[in-house]
């Protein structure tokens, strides 16, 4: 059910790509919301090859990003997505904030929307701040990762990543998601996003980093990679999220490395043509080999960079649209 | 003489007597005179004032066990006046306040200051517990001996767990010089650790670290062995998992002296409710499944939860306005302890007499008060409410300075009507007609 307009068409015929206000979650998304934004995104990825990569479709709005935590990738990312649509991006990191300074998340929301944004991306270490935050403030709000519950964008650029590599869809697919499960938002995001689009989910950690429930969302939860890795298209590695662990929850890195870790030998297990992703940043030696996550043929992880700008162009876009329709929904 | 008034053609319920018939309470000078079918006056011989109930119910003045105060020390968040007024709104006469205050009660001086603020106050029957450890601290007993004379009710941490075993086997063992009884907050502290939600799915969703349900039942456990080596009573503080209540049920079945409260929201809500990270609903323990909710009702019909506390905790809107890991935990309660009680009467779930039993005299029983009982003789603490008209929940008219409560909106069956406080009317829901 691709719907292949272009960005201009688009804003011309003012269909919705996307009915909702903001995008604070996978969760709750349709296939079709989800497909949309991807076609959206493909767009943007030939645009984004150009000499000419800009675009006015934002001009006149301005962007805030606000990250409570550090990023690099994400942020710049975003960044970079909103000014090549043509709009004001303004960054702002928590140690320049007044956050810092006892206010509360909610009185910084407000004296932002005071200042009329039209997009605010947040980044924070609490889940579901970013919902609390959207419940406060009149513009439209991108979730850009919120404690341990979601980083949507990611799922979304992870899914263009593997559709543009395989040239299919995500159908039938067998995605292993490997490592801290537990403190992870881009797993939960992209478990919603692959069971949504008709994947096969995996999980693959030792049981301290497999978060209780979990196989109540419909993933097939596993403790070793040899199980794990079995047969598995796509196999997406996370990052030991060491800041966010209380207590010990591996006994040490060099046996994480040992069991968990993705090297050439338990890559044997998955299809010949498996192909790797990682969100980043990675550890090199500690969930990955090196050499893999160089390797051109087998891995993404490049790749989900370039997707990021244009998923974001996209959402941005999405979103923008929105707010100029009178039936956009509130939440999510 | 005067001040003798009859209440009459009212329902009368007393859970300690299992009466539930149409009669009167006669009342003179603050005390129950007479009542039953039947209350003999002579009209000739005196003016008797006569108020007729239409029927309406009248049951013992509500004891609850477990009220969080903000005196001394956070009065902004609730005084003994505002929770006076909130407990009389709610039909509350007697309530018992845990020492987490600032400063910890763990002074004789502090237990007399309760008192006699609550005495000026003058609406409804103040106790207080005192602190089992030194500044609550875990680690040194309390003056126990000379707390209980001062008029400590229990010994127990408010919120906080006592962890260390030793300590606690000297506290059961202790207390039984003055058969007195400690009061436990079912967690252990290390498998809690920086939870904020009960662990399952919904907390996997939500990506909330859990708390697993198993921390109270090995908690609970482990006091049991102790207290069948000391003798010491035991009270368990919120029971919220089906382990946990049948850990209880096997101990009292076994001749144990336990005893347990549960509150309101443990058989209202289960953890679903944080969905949307509603902070109002975050309280410790943490809200359970829907499993532990319905073990919850079955612990109150079959008597292994003798008593329903509102577990009353005052939060300003700073403190939950916040992102759900930081939120405080606690929810108001006292207004809504009858009316949610009620619910679990009007679905089937408890029989009348044994929910008020929960909110009157089992209470009263535990702690040894002189409370919840509609007894000739006793000071004259009841409530008149209607079992059946319905409404809903609005925490902007509470009286309680906080308005931090889950049931905000729900609708109810079930309304206090008037609260009498040693004959006196304290609360009058409509104080014209």
């Amino acid at each position: 059910m691709a719907l292949m307009t272009n960005p201009t068409d688009i804003q011309q015929e003012n269909s919705p790509v996307y009915s909702y206000r903001h995008l604070l979650s996978i969760e709750g998304l349709s296939r079709f919301d989800i497909e949309k934004l991807l076609d959206l995104a493909d767009e943007y990825v030939e645009t984004n090859r150009q000499a000419d990569k800009k675009h006015a479709i934002l001009r006149g709005r301005t962007l805030i990003n606000m990250f409570f935590e550090n990023s690099t990738r994400t942020r710049t990312s975003f960044e970079l997505a909103g000014k090549r649509l043509g709009g004001d991006v303004i960054n702002m990191s928590v140690s320049s904030s007044s956050i810092k300074k006892g206010e509360t998340l909610i009185d910084t929301a407000m004296t932002l929307n005071a200042m009329h944004p039209d997009v605010l991306v947040v980044r924070h270490a609490d889940s579901g701040s970013v919902h609390l935050l959207a419940e406060k403030v009149n513009c439209s709000v991108i979730n850009a990762g919120d404690g341990s519950h979601e980083h949507p964008t990611q799922a979304l650029l992870d899914a263009l990543a593997i559709r543009r590599r395989l040239g299919r869809g995500l159908e039938g697919l067998i995605v292993a998601i490997c490592g801290d499960i537990a403190h992870s938002r881009v797993a939960r995001s992209n478990i919603h996003l692959l069971s949504i689009m008709g994947a096969r989910v995996r999980a693959v950690a030792p049981p301290t980093l497999i978060p209780e429930g979990l196989e109540r969302l419909g993933v097939e939860v596993h403790h070793n990679m040899s199980s794990g890795l079995k047969d598995a298209d796509i196999i997406m590695m996370l990052r030991l999220q060491t800041e966010r662990m209380k207590g010990s929850y591996v006994p040490s890195i060099r046996e994480y490395y040992e069991l968990y870790g993705l090297n050439s030998n338990k890559l044997k297990m998955a299809k010949p043509d498996a192909l790797i992703m990682h969100p980043g940043p990675m550890n090199r030696g500690v969930e990955i080999d090196s050499e893999l996550a160089d390797d051109i043929d087998r891995s993404l992880i490049r790749e989900q960079v370039e997707m990021g700008v244009a998923v974001r162009m996209a959402c941005l876009q999405a979103l923008v649209d929105n707010q100029t329709v009178p039936w956009a929904k509130n939440q999510s | 003489m005067l001040n003798r008034k009859l209440f009459k053609n009212a329902r009368l319920l007393d859970p300690s007597t299992g009466l539930d018939q149409i009669g009167s309470v006669l009342i003179r000078d603050g005390k129950i005179e007479d009542i039953g079918p039947k209350v003999f006056i002579d009209t000739t011989q005196e003016d008797i004032e006569v108020e007729d109930c239409g029927g309406k119910c009248i049951a013992p003045g509500l004891v609850d066990m477990r009220v969080t105060t903000g005196e001394p020390g956070s009065g902004h968040l609730e005084t003994l006046e505002t929770v006076s007024k909130a407990a009389v709104a709610g039909g509350i006469t007697t309530i018992v306040c845990l020492p987490n205050t600032e400063p910890v009660i763990d002074d004789m001086a502090l237990l007399e200051f309760i008192e006699r603020r609550g005495a000026e106050v003058g609406l409804i029957n103040i106790k207080s517990y005192a602190a089992a450890t030194k500044g609550s601290l875990g680690e040194e007993m309390s003056e126990l001996g000379l707390l209980y004379h001062a008029g400590a009710i229990g010994f127990t941490d408010g919120d906080k767990a006592i962890s260390n075993p030793m300590v606690m086997r000297r506290l059961l063992s202790y207390s039984t010089v003055f058969n007195s009884i400690v009061l436990q907050h079912p967690e252990v502290a290390d498998l809690v650790a920086d939870g904020v939600m009960s662990e399952g799915l919904t907390a996997t969703r939500l990506g909330l670290s859990g708390i697993p349900p198993v921390a109270e039942v090995i908690m609970i456990e482990r006091d049991l062995r102790l207290v069948e080596l000391t003798g010491g009573r035991y009270h368990v503080s919120r029971v919220t998992t089906k382990a946990g209540i049948e850990a209880i049920r096997k101990a009292k079945k076994s001749g144990l002296s336990v005893t347990c409260d549960t509150a309101p929201h443990y058989f209202a809500l289960n953890e679903d409710a944080v969905i949307d990270y509603r902070t109002f609903a975050k309280v410790s323990p943490p809200l359970r499944s829907e499993i532990d909710r319905i073990a919850v009702l079955e612990g109150i019909e079959d008597g292994t939860i003798d008593a329903i506390a509102s577990d009353h905790t005052p939060r300003d809107q700073d403190s939950k306005r916040l992102p759900f890991d930081q939120a405080a935990f606690g929810v108001v309660g006292l207004e809504t302890l009858l009316c949610v009680t009620l619910e679990a009467v009007h679905n089937g779930s408890v029989s009348l007499l044994k929910a008020l039993g929960a909110v009157t005299v089992n209470p009263s029983k535990i702690l040894g008060l002189e409370a919840g009982e509609l007894i000739a003789g006793r000071d004259a603490d009841f409530v008149i409410f209607d079992m059946s008209v319905a409404g809903r929940i609005q925490a902007e008219n509470f009286y309680s300075k906080c308005k931090n409560s889950p049931f905000d909106g729900r609708p109810v069956q079930g309304r206090v009507l008037k609260t009498i406080r040693s004959g006196k009317v304290v609360f009058d829901s409509n104080p014209i007609g």
